[in-house]
């Protein structure tokens, strides 16, 4: 106990309290049970609940507006437009983009990822050419370059990590030269919560000319993040892990290599003219916008991010840092319990395993007593390997978890511990 | 509570914690790989098969106290069986964990198997109990792919 008080006691000072308990009722599902038990949803990484706002803003899009974009004269389909609109510029003042065209619409973070390998990576990778990511890479941060490697010949490289989890920069500088042509590196791991060191990273890229695509979407919703500061050359996330709804995610690029990119996939509104001979493309940021977007996707997302902006990003990282330390804490004590990932800097993210528990016989038994965490290789098998571990058990917070869910969390573990020991 | 002990039987704790023929098999002339790509669980399923019987099986990898304690213990149960009667066994077996049949209590045909008669009521768990017999087919019908449970 003596222990709790001294993390508390670290966490109070510097913010003001954080009113969990009202945010909590802006989150109408953390109000629902599980097996009898009141739900604790600790698999936030995986993706975050979502608030009122964002459930109204999607349903009166529905009810009100319901129309096709950048296409009718009619009064709906101008209002369809102006909102989805309003929401691309919402998203670049957030992350902090010069010009609203920058923001490319997707399905995810994976989408944006694979139009960067197809439409930056078929122009400028060839044959002999090195692409660069780390070991702590989600597989969609893998594959696409796996697949453009494939059909280029170029070679992915990959830079360490130590054993804590954190990327070895000495490391990652000799794996850079002069066949580089690009970087793509995760900013916050989801396996291990590591925040990694993404302005030397950049620095040490464009030294040599090369650059670079930060993967936020583990960051954004924890980190308050400015493109234009880091100086990333893309940045990409997704809108379900920060409280938007699913389909819907973004690609942030510098204007001038979106510019440069051919487009990816052709259909309608990417077009300026089309003939039987030939087809001009649309602007930025339509050129990569084929189809009918998802509309009411984007315009959850805008609401999201206006609901986390009124919360204050500040305010919610120092609520989930605090969370954080008092579960590293807490979890000390559960015997056989070892923390995978233990970087100086993290952020939401503790991964675990328990002696010789498999981690999906405790997924199991928290599910029966209403927690929600996730139990896998997390879509980072490679990881997991350089760890030596199958799966890990990972309980990921957001700002509207508390500590008396922490102790669930660790009341569980005992549990599970008991039971199948 | 109740529901994890019906899950977690004695028996299936035990096979977890000392599984049965964990090993490759000297001469097996059987051989495949399974794989649950939901979770990263990985098998080997090996198996000696003279005349249509299987005279012995073994397998390695890596996975939960389900999917574990259900190899070794079809390691235990088909050991013996011709062909014929261990694929009868695997049907027999995945009616059980599927509740593909109702509520009905397990055949006696299953013997010591009726322990993981409490999957059923873990539907995120059936994969688990199911990867090993599924590896085991592909064995025994000489498929070079591995298996995959999705």
């Amino acid at each position: 106990m003596r222990k709790m008080e001294e993390v508390r006691g670290v966490s109070i000072g510097r913010t003001a309290p954080f009113d969990v308990k009202r945010v909590r009722e802006d989150f109408p599902i953390l109000g629902t049970t599980v097996h009898g038990k009141p739900l604790v949803y600790l698999d936030n990484a995986a993706t975050s609940q979502k608030p009122r706002a964002v459930l109204d803003a999607i349903r009166r899009f529905y009810e009100e507006e319901c129309a096709n974009t950048h296409r009718g004269v009619h009064t709906l389909s101008m209002r369809a437009t102006e909102d989805y609109e309003g929401a691309r510029a919402r998203v670049a003042r957030f992350i902090g983009a010069a010009e609203a065209r920058e923001v490319i619409f997707v399905r995810g973070a994976t989408e944006a990822i694979n139009l960067v390998a197809n439409a930056f990576g078929r122009g400028r990778v060839k044959a002999g050419d090195e692409v660069l990511i780390t070991t702590m890479e989600h597989h969609s941060n893998i594959v696409p370059w796996q697949m453009l490697c494939e059909s280029t010949g170029a070679r992915l490289r990959v830079a360490p990590i130590n054993d804590a989890g954190e990327l070895d920069l000495d490391a990652f500088e000799t794996c850079l030269n002069d066949r580089t042509r690009l970087v793509s590196i995760v900013h916050v791991s989801n396996s291990l919560g590591t925040i990694n060191p993404v302005r030397e990273v950049i620095a040490l890229a464009h030294a040599r000319g090369v650059p670079v695509l930060l993967d936020g979407a583990q960051a954004v919703q924890h980190l308050p993040v400015d493109v234009r500061a880091l100086d990333c050359d893309f940045y990409v996330f997704s809108g379900h892990k920060i409280y938007g709804p699913t389909g819907i995610g973004v690609l942030y690029g510098k204007a001038a290599l979106l510019e440069a990119m051919p487009p990816w996939q052709g259909g309608g509104d990417m077009i300026a003219w089309v003939t039987f001979e030939k087809t001009t493309y649309n602007v930025l940021p339509h050129k990569f916008e084929a189809g009918t977007p998802h509309i009411a996707g984007g315009i959850g997302l805008g609401a999201a991010i206006d609901y986390l902006g009124a919360l204050g990003l500040e305010s919610v990282s120092a609520h989930e840092n605090d969370l954080l330390r008092y579960a590293t804490e807490a979890v000390a004590d559960v015997p056989g319990l070892r923390i995978i990932g233990t970087a100086r800097e993290k952020a939401s993210v503790l991964s675990f395993v328990l002696g010789d528990i498999h981690p999906h016989d405790i997924g199991t038994v928290l599910d029966q007593e209403g927690i929600a965490i996730r139990t896998g290789h997390h879509c980072t098998q490679p990881l997991m390997q350089r760890f030596g571990v199958p799966a890990t058990a990972r309980a990921s917070f957001a700002f509207y978890n508390t500590r008396e869910e922490v102790d669930a969390l660790v009341a569980g573990l005992r549990k599970a511990r008991e039971v199948l020991a | 509570m109740s529901d994890l002990r019906e899950l977690y039987q004695e028996v299936i704790l035990d096979h977890n914690r000392k599984p049965r023929n964990f090993h490759a098999l000297d001469g097996a002339n059987r051989k495949a790989e399974g794989y649950n790509p939901l979770c990263g669980d990985h098998i080997t399923v090996y198996a000696k098969v003279e005349d249509g019987v299987i005279r012995e099986t073994a397998f390695e990898g890596s996975g939960c106290a389900i999917s574990k304690a259900s190899a070794s213990m079809m390691t235990t149960s088909v050991a013996g069986k011709t062909e014929a009667e261990a694929e009868r066994l695997f049907e027999l077996f995945h009616r059980m964990v599927t509740r593909d049949g109702g509520k009905a209590e397990p055949p006696a045909d299953l013997g010591k198997l009726a322990v993981f008669s409490g999957v059923c009521e873990f539907p995120a768990r059936v994969k688990c109990a199911s990867l090993a017999w599924h590896t085991l087919r592909a064995a025994m019908k000489g498929s070079a792919a591995p298996v995959s449970t999705e």
